[in-house]
């Protein structure tokens, strides 16, 4: 029993040994100096392990007595997660050195923090959500406020420890309504006890349940954080933020809502598509003001969580195959967006001025070229591959009967259009100015790069995610 | 040949390619380099799109070179053309080395220009060959994106407003047709065109917030699809992003503008909305045939106090496409023949007229109709040829403006004789705006300073112009050689329209409503 336990835990065990034993390691020998060796060294784990975990994982295993699920869905997540950590701790290692924030902690927090989100899309039990979301949230308060000399760094962490913290403490009393009127923690009997609707206390559980992950997962109304803890952190640390944690975040709301609660789609529904369809306004317009490019792609990922709710919001195995997809392709698209904006300097100090853009197609024409795909990707203008996601959403939830959130998405999705074309706006059309400079590492570059030709290839093909999404979505939504 | 769309679509997309990744540097040769692969790719497009109009058979109203294979997401990637659509993909395939041509003398960032031309080209090939739902969209929609950089980079002062503008417009209207897309995909279970030209769409009326939708499902999708299409075409009253885009648009991007662009929305109408919602159409054909009678009057008439010579050619622009939406829904053989006619028409007039304001704003850097005047003296070929599309344009007889006009005029006065008698008023007024034009900036003494040492047309200039005169006068004196080739297909879709509004009982039913009312 314990054996075939670790067995399917194993995963999570290597990373999570492997964080202690480094950060022993570490403090009794080189310190800082060994922060280079261990962010590629980390990296290198990630991408073993989600190699493993994709190669070897098959069919679903239960362990310890349910409250831990290994299936092609967490599966699915864990791969995302964890090669988009090691893309962003690959892409971010030159401007740590550079900018005199090469810590050993910070890859061994971001290590502990994937431990966290792989429990997370993992859990099938309340207290292991709880678990694996802690200590997720707990690496990535530290390393929000990984610049301890700077006052917005420090005000970041804070900011995001007080609000998350609160988010916590609304989970945690809908998990104990769920606990007390269900009479389990385990979602499979949670499942069960809701089979003929919900009673007015669960209810209550499950709005607080879903108000504390749409807080970690940055929805309006509960998105307030999410500007300041983007623009106040270290570059590196916000290109983290915009993407795994995400994938994280709507994983283990996917979970909650159909293992524990798929027998009462349609009381969790309307909930979604109003946070779905408030996130994709709020974002599209609270974005237009933004002079600050990380303040922008805070709002962007507001809007985008948006679109992938609306997935979920479709309630259908259809529906999660299309969030997946969406997460998978935003994620894509998030990492070579930031290994830009990682980039941006001048004078050896980063720049996060929009308008310091000016005229930068002239100066750096192949790399404007990767912006601008990105961007049109991200507004989701054929014929990149941000659209398809957005065209998969749209038949989620058409099929599922909202037609008024797929006109309200599109509208949104107009306006967001704005934004990003200011952004090609100044890199192509701008005024004469100054400039910048985006002096760029190898492994930066072939992040951009490689992003953006993913972007107008995937097209083509989209290499082979949507059987792997189907099949991930089938095991969530078998009933 | 079994891929021949797939060729002649992707023909620029790989000239594009190669000077994207293999031309470097930016002096003289190399712009000369950049213009010359994209002369070459845009000829030889032309000639490999040759073959299909050899090889296609009128007769067969069905498509014909079709090519299937199976793409992303459950969709397909299938091309093929029809009686409606063949001649679009010519009219493109024709027009492009000339707009090549006409950026001969383009200095500013030369091979990223050509790119986005060479983009743009395969994207228009693809919106009139696609044959799946999702890859028309995908083709209609990034077209948007090289136009906007045209605009944008290349343009006039007002450059970056008129992007903006053009951008997002079009974008708001496209998405409700996405979204009627995802509709029709749930509703039919594929985004196949041809099997979606067979399968009806619901007709049953149905309440929404307390209003009553007659002919239910079908009018809804024709509204999203119209608001797609009706903000391309452009029809009155969202013309409005047209003049700003074609000021501020560079010569060679205004060409493109009007001559092709604009063709999108009626092609649309004739691809997706008449046979693919008869019934919604039908119920929604009077108001649209309304709205381009108003669009004729008031676009003329606006058009006649313009100052900017490209405005006025805008304005003018959106008058003649009113003719077309006319005649699309008039829905008969006359009018809908009428209206293909009057788009190839219009995309050779409106093409010559834009160069024509192209060949002395090189010289003047003025597009002012004031600051011109009796160029007749020093350009005496330049006055010849910008008469003879001034007469095209109003219309005359001869000209392939005249066949257009009076076959949707033909067309409309069958069904709706109010609606044909206002609009022909606009035959009238187009003479108005065109003929004054043509004497304020032509004709009269030379007095202006500026103008004493202006040069007539060089070589190069002319020979653009010449395939364009002799498309025009051909297509006027024998109009045959279209109409033999467009005329089964409108034959079999007006069958079809009006065999689907029959069996829909929609008819009958409005007309026991008025005997009752009597």
């Amino acid at each position: 029993m314990i054996s075939s336990d670790i067995q399917t835990v194993l995963p999570e065990i290597v990373i999570a040994v492997y964080a202690m034993l480094a950060l022993l390691g570490a403090v009794y020998t080189t310190k800082d100096k060994a922060a280079p060796f261990l962010t590629w060294l980390t990296a290198g784990l990630f991408a073993a392990v989600a190699f493993w975990i994709a190669v070897n994982g098959s069919g679903t295993n239960v362990a310890f007595s349910g409250s831990f699920v290994d299936d092609a869905f967490s599966r699915f997540a864990k791969v995302v997660i964890l090669l988009s950590a090691a893309a962003v701790l690959v892409m971010s290692q030159d401007y740590m050195a550079r900018r005199d924030l090469a810590r050993f902690e910070y890859p061994l927090l971001i290590a502990l923090a994937a431990v966290g989100m792989m429990v997370m899309v993992s859990a099938g039990d309340l207290m292991a959500l709880y678990m694996g979301l802690e200590l997720q949230s707990l690496a990535l308060y530290v390393v929000a406020s990984l610049r301890r000399d700077s006052i917005k760094s420090t005000e970041a962490g804070l900011k995001y420890f007080v609000l998350g913290a609160l988010s916590s403490g609304l989970l945690l009393y809908g998990a104990s309504l769920t606990y007390g009127f269900a009479g389990t923690t385990l979602f499979s009997g949670i499942i069960e006890a809701t089979h003929d609707g919900v009673s007015l206390g669960l209810l209550f559980g499950l709005v607080f349940l879903i108000s504390g992950f749409a807080f970690k997962v940055s929805a309006a109304p509960f998105h307030m954080w999410t500007p300041d803890v983007y623009e106040g952190s270290p570059t590196p640390v916000t290109a983290f933020f915009a993407t795994a944690p995400k994938v994280a975040a709507m994983g283990l709301f996917a979970r909650v809502v159909f293992d524990a609660f798929g027998h009462v789609v349609g009381d969790w529904q309307q909930i979604v598509a109003f946070l779905s369809v408030v996130s994709m306004f709020l974002g599209a317009l609270a974005a237009i003001g933004q002079k600050n490019i990380k303040r922008l792609m805070a709002y962007s990922s507001i809007a985008h969580m948006g679109f992938a709710m609306m997935g979920l919001a479709a309630g259908s195995a259809f529906g999660v195959q299309a969030m997946l997809i969406y997460l998978a392709i935003y994620v894509t698209m998030n990492i070579g967006t930031f290994a830009f904006i990682l980039s941006m300097e001048k004078n050896g100090a980063p720049v996060t001025e929009i308008a310091a853009l000016n005229q930068y197609a002239k100066k750096e024409p192949l790399k404007a070229l990767a912006v601008l795909v990105l961007m049109f990707s991200l507004a989701g203008v054929p014929p990149m591959v941000g659209f398809m996601g957005k065209l998969y959403v749209l038949r989620a939830a058409y099929d599922a009967g909202l037609a008024w959130l797929v006109i309200a998405g599109l509208f949104a999705s107009v306006i967001g259009a704005f934004y990003y074309l200011r952004i090609v706006y100044f890199m192509y059309f701008g005024k004469e100015g100054d400039g910048i400079e985006t002096n760029m590492a190898p492994t930066a570059w072939a992040m951009l790069m490689g992003s953006a030709l993913i972007m107008v290839v995937g097209i083509v093909n989209l290499f082979g995610i949507e059987p792997l999404a189907a099949a991930a979505a089938q095991t969530l939504v078998n009933y | 040949m079994e891929n021949l769309l797939s060729i002649v679509t992707f023909i620029p997309l790989l000239a594009a390619a190669i000077l994207a990744l293999f031309l470097r540097g930016d002096d003289a040769s190399a712009q000369r380099n950049a213009k010359w692969v994209a002369m070459i790719a845009t000829v030889a497009t032309f000639l490999v799109s040759l073959f299909i109009l050899a090889e296609f058979d009128p007769s067969n109203t069905g498509f014909q070179f079709v090519e299937e294979r199976a793409w992303i997401a459950g969709l397909t990637y299938k091309m093929g053309v029809d009686g409606i659509s063949v001649l679009f993909v010519m009219l493109t395939t024709f027009l492009m080395p000339l707009v090549i041509w006409s950026a001969w003398n383009v200095e500013t960032r030369v091979k990223e220009y050509m790119i986005a031309f060479l983009l743009l080209e395969t994207l228009m090939l693809g919106v009139f060959m696609a044959l799946d739902l999702v890859l028309f969209y995908v083709f209609f929609e990034a077209g948007l994106i090289p136009m906007f950089l045209i605009i944008g980079i290349w343009g006039g002062a007002n450059r970056i407003y008129a992007a903006f503008k053009f951008f997002l417009y079009t974008f708001l209207g496209s998405v409700l047709m996405l979204a009627a897309m995802v509709a029709m995909y749930a509703d039919a279970g594929t985004t196949d065109i041809p099997t979606l030209l067979t399968h009806s769409f619901g007709t049953e009326t149905f309440s929404i917030l307390g209003i009553q939708v007659v002919g239910g499902m079908q009018t809804l999708l024709f509204l999203a699809f119209f608001a797609s299409f009706a903000v391309k075409m452009p029809m009155w009253p969202v013309h409005t992003w047209l003049p700003d885009a074609h000021v501020q648009a560079p010569t060679a991007g205004s060409v493109v503008l009007a001559a092709i662009l604009l063709k999108m929305g009626g092609y649309g109408f004739l691809r997706f909305s008449l046979p693919m919602f008869p019934v919604g159409s039908y119920v929604m054909s009077d108001l649209v045939l309304w709205m381009s009678a108003i669009a004729i009057v008031y676009t003329s008439l606006v058009a006649m106090v313009q100052e900017d010579m490209k405005k006025l050619i805008a304005y003018s622009s959106v008058a003649h496409m009113g003719y077309v939406t006319m005649g699309i829904f008039a829905v008969n053989q006359q009018g809908i023949d009428g209206a293909i006619f009057q788009m190839l028409s219009h995309g050779f007039i409106s093409g010559a007229l834009f160069l024509c304001v192209g060949v002395i704003y090189d010289r003047m850097h003025t597009r002012e109709i004031d600051a011109y005047g009796g160029l007749v003296n020093r350009m005496p070929a330049y006055a010849l040829i910008f008469m003879f599309f001034t007469m095209a344009n109003v219309g005359l007889p001869g000209t392939s403006g005249f066949v257009g006009e009076f076959l949707t005029l033909m067309g409309t006065f069958q069904a709706n004789t109010w609606v044909a008698a206002i609009a022909t008023t606009g035959v009238i007024f187009s003479a108005a705006y065109a003929l004054w034009l043509y004497r304020r900036v032509v004709m009269g003494d030379l007095i202006k300073e500026s103008l004493k040492s202006i040069t007539d047309m060089t070589g190069r200039e002319k020979m653009i112009f010449a395939p364009l005169v002799v498309m025009t006068i051909l297509l006027g004196v024998y109009p045959s050689l279209a109409t033999d080739i467009i005329g089964p297909s409108v034959g079999a879709l007006v069958e079809h329209f009006n065999h689907s509004v029959d069996a829909s009982g929609l008819v009958v039913v409005s007309e026991v409503v008025e005997t009752a009312a009597h």
